[in-house]
């Protein structure tokens, strides 16, 4: 694993999280990421053989519900506060998609 | 009509007793609001005019309510139907949700009027409100400092004498946090006592909503009504609600108090240490016994967190594309630039920073040396707990190593920033309750609180400490903060 973080990784982090950074914005990030997982490394020095992980603070199994259909919210009011809403097709419109 | 006593719900209740309506009762927390909020925007949204109809509607039914009348302040991730909703983001600064989070739904039920949506770091994402995408939060103790974060507005609400109850959300202590730098009570709940559905999520297995008042007692009766199952929310445990308030008798006798020490060698201003150790005497002499405890993994709990949080968030706004709902980029013609420009004019830094956090320590090659490592670890420290409540019922730290901080101190510097949250976010990395209750002030007037974290679903018995504290100190009634 590679000790510094490069503005190249950055990048390719970017492009992964569908975010478009300006040039500063990825030489901001890629000195301040750095400096976070440098931070961060100290985890590694601990001994966690055997360790199971914990990937949430539920301790109970979770709980089930009748499988039943419900009613679920309003089509027309969800396509209400959407951004190009097709309504009469009961839609959300994006742009195309294939030429 | 006499100065209505907006502090407590029981000053609430007495008004309605008196002839006071719930109307009259709205109409003077909006009139606060009024007067504050240009100096400390606490608020990115205040319902008038639904609040006035909901005091109406109050008005016209039978009492017994256990909210009846109460005006409550939401954090502005909290789903409201028809109010709008954004989380501090520019990405959802037009978002009006279609409809109501189980809490506020709950609230409702119950007689609550809602009068606002309160201002937060982005997405929850920050420690002092200074993430907000509209602006920062100012503190009524001292307006140049943060009330905290990131549910900074929810606290300056209370704290200005807005509203008596408000509501936050805590992922990494963003209820304790704020409610201990306004001198305000702040209650996280155990990771499952309190529905999320409606809460805009940042990291779920960490997220939890809770109430932040000025007494122990307000956030006993807020917790009656919010907590309990959620068909909606399968993380909401079943079975029945205790009446949090029958566990408030003011007893410590037989209480065992555990205080880690060696995580406070370190990094703790000297006055809040004191005022943490004038505390803890104070529970002794009440007639709890007190004890070292050791949690050895607490240390890794900052680098522990941000790397479990931001994997989470980086997972969870992904959903922030400018499809569905929210802002879309009006400078896009493909479907690919549509979402890369939506989440670069929609989203602020920090919240930005996070998701490259999260999406680098969940990428290939980096997976098992970050976020595998970082939930094992995850175990270690949750397993430190449950030995220290082996021998003690819960454990005491200052909830913040100092008080409120200037506004602008640690913009610039993210993991300074981080460093605030070092000993509140243990709890929800191992779903413990904890609260915080105001103990004392700096020698610059500045509120202090007090963290107790508690075993799972052991509300009861933070409530039942942490409202014996208060009955000895009153620290609410010692200083109030300055009028406007």
């Amino acid at each position: 694993m590679p000790d510094v973080l490069t503005r190249e990784e950055v990048e390719r982090i970017a492009a992964l999280a569908s975010l478009e950074l300006t040039g500063e914005e990825i030489e901001t990030f890629t000195r301040q990421l750095a400096g976070i997982l440098e931070y961060a490394r100290q985890v590694q020095q601990i001994d966690t053989t055997g360790v199971a992980p914990t990937s949430h603070g539920v301790r109970t199994p979770p709980i089930d519900r009748a499988d039943e259909p419900r009613p679920s919210l309003d089509r027309a009011e969800v396509l209400a506060v959407a951004p190009d809403p097709a309504r009469d097709a009961g839609l959300f419109r994006v742009p195309r998609v294939i030429g | 009509m006499p100065a209505l006593d907006l502090r407590t719900i029981d000053g609430i209740h007495a008004a309605l007793a008196s002839g006071v309506s719930a109307r009259d009762v709205c109409r003077e927390s909006l009139a606060r609001i009024d007067a504050a909020d240009g100096r400390l925007h606490a608020f990115n949204f205040v319902a008038r005019d639904a609040a006035m109809a909901r005091a109406a509607t109050v008005d016209a039914s039978a009492g017994g309510a256990p909210l009846r009348g109460v005006p409550v302040a939401l954090k502005d991730n909290l789903c409201t139907r028809g109010v709008p909703t954004t989380a501090s983001s520019r990405i959802l600064r037009d978002y009006v949700p279609p409809y109501d989070a189980t809490v506020v739904t709950r609230l409702t039920a119950a007689g609550a009027v809602i009068v606002g949506k309160t201002n937060c770091d982005e997405f929850a994402m920050g420690s002092s409100t200074e993430n907000s995408g509209f602006g920062p939060s100012r503190n009524p103790w001292d307006p140049e400092r943060t009330p905290g974060g990131s549910s900074g507005g929810s606290a300056v609400a209370v704290a200005a004498g807005c509203v008596p109850v408000a509501l936050g959300s805590d992922t990494g202590g963003s209820i304790r946090q704020p409610a201990a730098l306004c001198g305000l009570v702040g209650l996280k709940p155990t990771y499952g006592r309190v529905s999320r559905y409606g809460l805009l999520a940042f990291g779920s297995s960490l997220d939890q909503i809770g109430p932040i008042t000025w007494s122990v007692r307000d956030a006993a009766r807020v917790l009656n009504v919010i907590a309990g199952a959620d068909p909606a929310d399968a993380t909401a445990v079943g079975g029945p609600v205790p009446d949090y308030t029958a566990a408030l008798d003011g007893r410590l006798d037989g209480l065992r108090l555990g205080v880690p020490r060696h995580l406070l060698q370190e990094g703790v201003d000297p006055e809040v240490g004191d005022l943490f150790d004038a505390a803890v005497e104070r529970l002794r002499a009440g007639g709890a016994s007190v004890r070292d405890v050791e949690l050895p993994h607490a240390r890794y709990a900052i680098p522990v967190y941000y790397l479990v949080a931001t994997a989470e968030a980086s997972s969870n706004l992904a959903r922030y594309d400018g499809v569905r709902f929210g802002h879309r980029s009006a400078h896009s013609d493909t479907l690919r630039h549509m979402y890369t420009r939506t989440r670069d004019e929609g989203f602020g830094p920090e919240v930005k920073r996070r998701i490259m956090l999260g999406t680098y320590v969940l990428s290939a090659g980096y997976y098992d040396a970050y976020y595998l490592k970082a939930q094992q670890v995850r175990t270690l420290i949750r397993g430190d707990y449950d030995r220290a409540f082996t021998d003690v019922d819960m454990v005491l730290m200052p909830t913040t190593p100092t008080a409120a901080f200037r506004l602008g101190d640690k913009v610039d510097d993210p993991l300074q920033m981080y460093l605030a949250d070092v000993f509140t976010v243990s709890a929800n990395l191992s779903g413990l309750p904890a609260l915080s209750v105001p103990c004392g002030f700096t020698a610059a007037g500045l509120p202090v609180g007090l963290q107790l974290t508690g075993r799972m679903f052991d509300e009861a018995a933070l409530l039942r400490a942490g409202d014996a504290y208060e009955r000895m100190t009153m620290w609410r009634d010692v200083r109030q903060p300055p009028s406007p």
